[in-house]
């Protein structure tokens, strides 16, 4: 059991995991503005920084889900500013082709988003995250992959 | 097992007002492979580091996480206090419990700070025992370089480079440098003449012995990376040669032939064997094949029976040379937009509408008319001009959405050399807005409207059409309200600035980007204005957009001094965040080579001793590897890993999630 989980029980009430995959030049880049202005957002989020949204595998994606994620997050630079001039086409893509087939695994999509963030969107980065914590609050813990990882080992 | 080390740094009170870094560095503590874990104020103040150091040797630490502030801050000062501590810089890793957590969640009993910490440093901690050690890549560097384009761009690219000592070649289309420069009569606000400023500079650039000057010249190939270029340059045939010709213009004279120069934009004639202008640099003739009789029909040849030196040689063909550089410079300026485009102005149809560009050769000394302003069709004095304003450009519709920048400051001028030139002439301008920022622009155009007499009309011209030799102007004074109807006697157009045709060709031969009206992209709009995304080659002028001629001077220095001090070393040193390809699984299936958006991915072959091709497979090139990964996610069998970004290490994350 993680600490994340230890201190929602203690609180009480389910307070969901978001896995966030974010490049690092435009969406890390606009969550550290968020700090930079003091804003202030909902602690569900873990961010794991990657180079490109277009490095970005749509098995992290399962994998996220399998470890416990109630919802996952994806945001780059926006069409056209990909610091590597077309990576992010390549997540859009990507995105769209295995989109279906995440569905087909029983991952609700609802629970599963795609943004563009720039790094000067703080205020976006503030609200794309209540949002999702909110609406992933409300469905509930996602329970299709409970026990797959321990199923595996066996 | 690993030994790890985990900092917690509290960053004053900005990180320990709402997460407990004692307990955070406590609860590492308990994580196998963690051998060390401590919280201090400042971790990057001089004490913090010495500390991060000491503990490292003390505790013979192989890897270590400093939980701290963004790693976009300080994880080039932790990763050079590890180096320095003897470790392997990227065996030392941030955790972001700044500003992605104590600064956004503001619960100051720190129940929320200090589980979002743990968490994340948890999961750094997982990820750097999957980290390997790096070596930061050593490119050697050729210290030549190419620049293409010879216009004022270039040309101060080219010599700013030489200056540094550094040797250049020069590539130009045309027969002579000097570009869109050498066609202008005198230049805003300064009104010093193009000529008498550009002409030295073109001197000197033949002059200096760093610059190889290839004019006529085309770029056919270019191969390589950064620091190691290799282009093939194709040398078109001038049917003159160079090395004899002692530019006596004999041949120029004798020769028989005349078509329409497009140097002079069709306003005048040249003879078929020519230089573009009197003061082409280099002064070597070149034959127009196509409308030479003698190569086209075995007819004439007068320019060899009288040419001194025996130089021509109506066999020449073109050539291919190959020149290795290390850096490139792409200065290739801009044209304008067809006017053809723009019936309603009569252009094409009427011979007294002309552009902005053709207006300049009117009214330079050197030009068709000797610098007298005389209309094209019955070479009059005409004594009412209309200048249009904004053909083509910021019109979605027909033209280009952007702003072409400099036309209204080159019709302010036209309006002045026009006025100075026929003293009873009325100049009328149509525009949409006057744009003159620029340092003594505003007060440029101010003396054109109070000074010279320029009428000015904000408004739009509707039609323009011919009536008894007469151009007719209808148009709108949008601050009147009324119509106006202008008889004027010859029209100017300010035509909106494109890129060059075939700029998309060339860039994807250089393997740069451009924007959908084909203008050069820089890496960074504002902070990196002369680079491109591939590493090694730089911009200059109008080939990224329009400009004028101190900026366009300005970025030619610019992209210089990018050049030499990327030359300033023997080596050039890189990030290691390469891709990198498993030589067992990969089953050459080059998904990899059509997603890399910098072709650093070739394709290559495994041979066995007899030289036999075993096996295709794919290889980065870690010169032209920018480290985005894409090519990571589109590999089907998994063959292909970015450094500091591993499957390895992600899914090390994911998994302590």
């Amino acid at each position: 059991m993680t600490e994340h989980n230890a201190h929602t029980e203690s609180t009480g009430g389910f307070e969901p995991k978001i896995m966030a995959f974010v490049c690092n030049w435009c969406t890390y880049a606009g969550a550290d503005l968020a700090g930079t202005s003091r804003m202030e957002y909902r602690p569900n989020v873990r961010i794991i920084k990657l180079p490109c949204t277009g490095r970005i595998d749509p098995l992290f994606i399962i994998k996220a889900f399998e470890n416990g994620a109630d919802g996952v997050l994806v945001s780059g630079c926006h069409p056209g500013d990909c610091h590597y001039t077309t990576g992010n086409y390549h997540a859009r893509r990507r995105w769209i082709g295995f989109k279906h087939l995440l569905e087909f695994t029983g991952i609700d999509m609802r629970r599963l988003h795609f943004s563009w963030v720039s790094a000067s969107e703080a205020i976006k980065w503030v609200d794309l995250i209540n949002k999702i914590t909110d609406e992933v609050k409300a469905l509930g813990p996602f329970m299709e992959y409970k026990g797959l990882k321990e199923k595996a080992a066996e | 097992m690993p030994r790890i080390g985990v900092f917690v740094c509290q960053c004053g009170n900005n990180i320990a007002a709402t997460v407990d870094t004692k307990k955070v560095a406590e609860e590492m503590k308990k994580l196998p492979g963690v051998v060390f874990t401590c919280d201090y104020k400042f971790m990057c103040s001089s004490p913090g580091q010495e500390m991060l150091k000491q503990a490292i040797k003390d505790n013979k630490l192989d890897g270590l996480i400093v939980s701290a502030c963004s790693p976009h801050m300080h994880e080039k000062t932790f990763r050079k206090a590890a180096e320095a501590a003897g470790l392997n810089p990227y065996q030392c890793e941030i955790t972001n419990i700044r500003e992605q957590c104590s600064w956004v969640h503001h619960d100051t009993t720190k129940a929320v700070g200090t589980v979002k910490s743990i968490d994340l440093t948890r999961m750094t901690i997982e990820r750097l025992k999957k980290n390997r050690p790096l070596k930061k890549i050593k490119i050697p560097v050729k210290k030549r370089a190419l620049v293409i384009g010879g216009g004022i761009a270039g040309i101060q690219a080219a010599l700013d480079i030489a200056e540094g000592g550094r040797e250049v070649i020069l590539v130009e289309k045309e027969p002579s440098i000097g570009g869109n420069m050498a066609r202008l009569s005198e230049t805003f606000p300064t009104m010093d003449c193009s000529q008498c400023i550009l002409t030295p500079k073109m001197v000197e650039a033949e002059l200096n012995e760093n610059i190889t000057l290839l004019t006529y010249s085309e770029v056919e190939k270019v191969d390589g990376y950064i620091g190691n270029f290799t282009v093939q340059i194709r040398r078109k045939s001038k049917f003159v040669d160079e090395e004899r010709c002692t530019g006596c213009g004999e041949c120029i004279e004798k020769c028989p032939f005349k078509t329409e120069s497009a140097f002079e934009l069709g306003l005048s004639k040249r003879k078929v064997i020519y230089t573009p202008f009197p003061q082409s640099v280099p002064n070597v003739p070149v034959i127009d094949a196509p409308n030479c009789p003698k190569i086209q029909k075995d007819k004439c040849g007068a320019c060899a029976i009288v040419c001194g030196p025996k130089c021509i040689d109506f066999k020449m063909e073109d050539k291919i040379v190959t020149e290795e550089v290390g850096a490139i410079v792409v200065a290739t300026g801009y044209q304008l937009m067809p006017n053809e485009r723009f019936g309603e102005y009569g252009y094409g149809r009427i011979k007294d509408v002309i552009n902005g560009m053709q207006f300049e050769r009117l009214a330079s000394s050197s030009g068709p008319t000797g610098g007298e302003i005389r209309r094209p069709s019955d070479g009059k004095v005409p004594k009412n001009v209309v200048f249009i304003q904004c053909v083509g450009s910021r019109d979605e519709k027909k033209g280009v959405s952007y702003c072409s920048k400099v036309c209204c400051m080159y019709t302010a001028k036209h309006t002045m050399l026009y006025k100075h030139k026929v003293h009873d002439g009325q100049s009328y301008v149509f525009y949409m807005d006057i744009r003159s920022g620029g340092k003594r622009y505003e007060e440029f155009v101010r003396k054109a409207i109070e000074h010279d007499d320029a009428m000015y009309l904000r408004g739009r011209v509707s039609r323009v059409y011919e009536k008894d030799g007469k151009v007719i102007v209808q148009g709108a004074d949008t601050l009147s309200g009324s119509q106006v109807e202008i008889e004027a006697e010859m029209v100017v157009l300010a035509t909106a600035i494109v890129s060059r045709e075939g700029a998309d060709t060339l860039a994807q031969k250089l393997g740069i980007g451009y924007d959908k009206y084909k203008f050069y992209n820089e890496y960074h709009p504002k902070l990196r204005p002369v680079e491109t995304v591939t590493a090694g080659i730089f911009l200059a002028g109008t080939c990224m957009g329009p400009m004028d001629i101190p900026e366009s001077v300005a970025q030619g220095s610019a992209a210089a001094s990018k050049v030499l001090s990327l030359f300033s070393a023997d080596e050039m040193a890189r990030e290691p965040i390469t891709a990198g390809v498993n030589k067992t699984t990969c089953n050459a299936c080059w998904d990899c080579v059509t997603a890399c958006p910098y072709s650093a991915i070739e394709r290559d072959t495994v041979k066995d001793r007899q030289g036999n091709i075993v096996k295709w497979l794919a290889r980065v090139n870690e010169g032209v590897c920018q480290g985005c990964g894409v090519c990571v996610a589109a590999c089907r069998s998994k063959s292909i890993d970015l450094r500091g970004y591993t499957d390895e290490q992600v899914f090390a994350a994911i998994n302590s999630f």
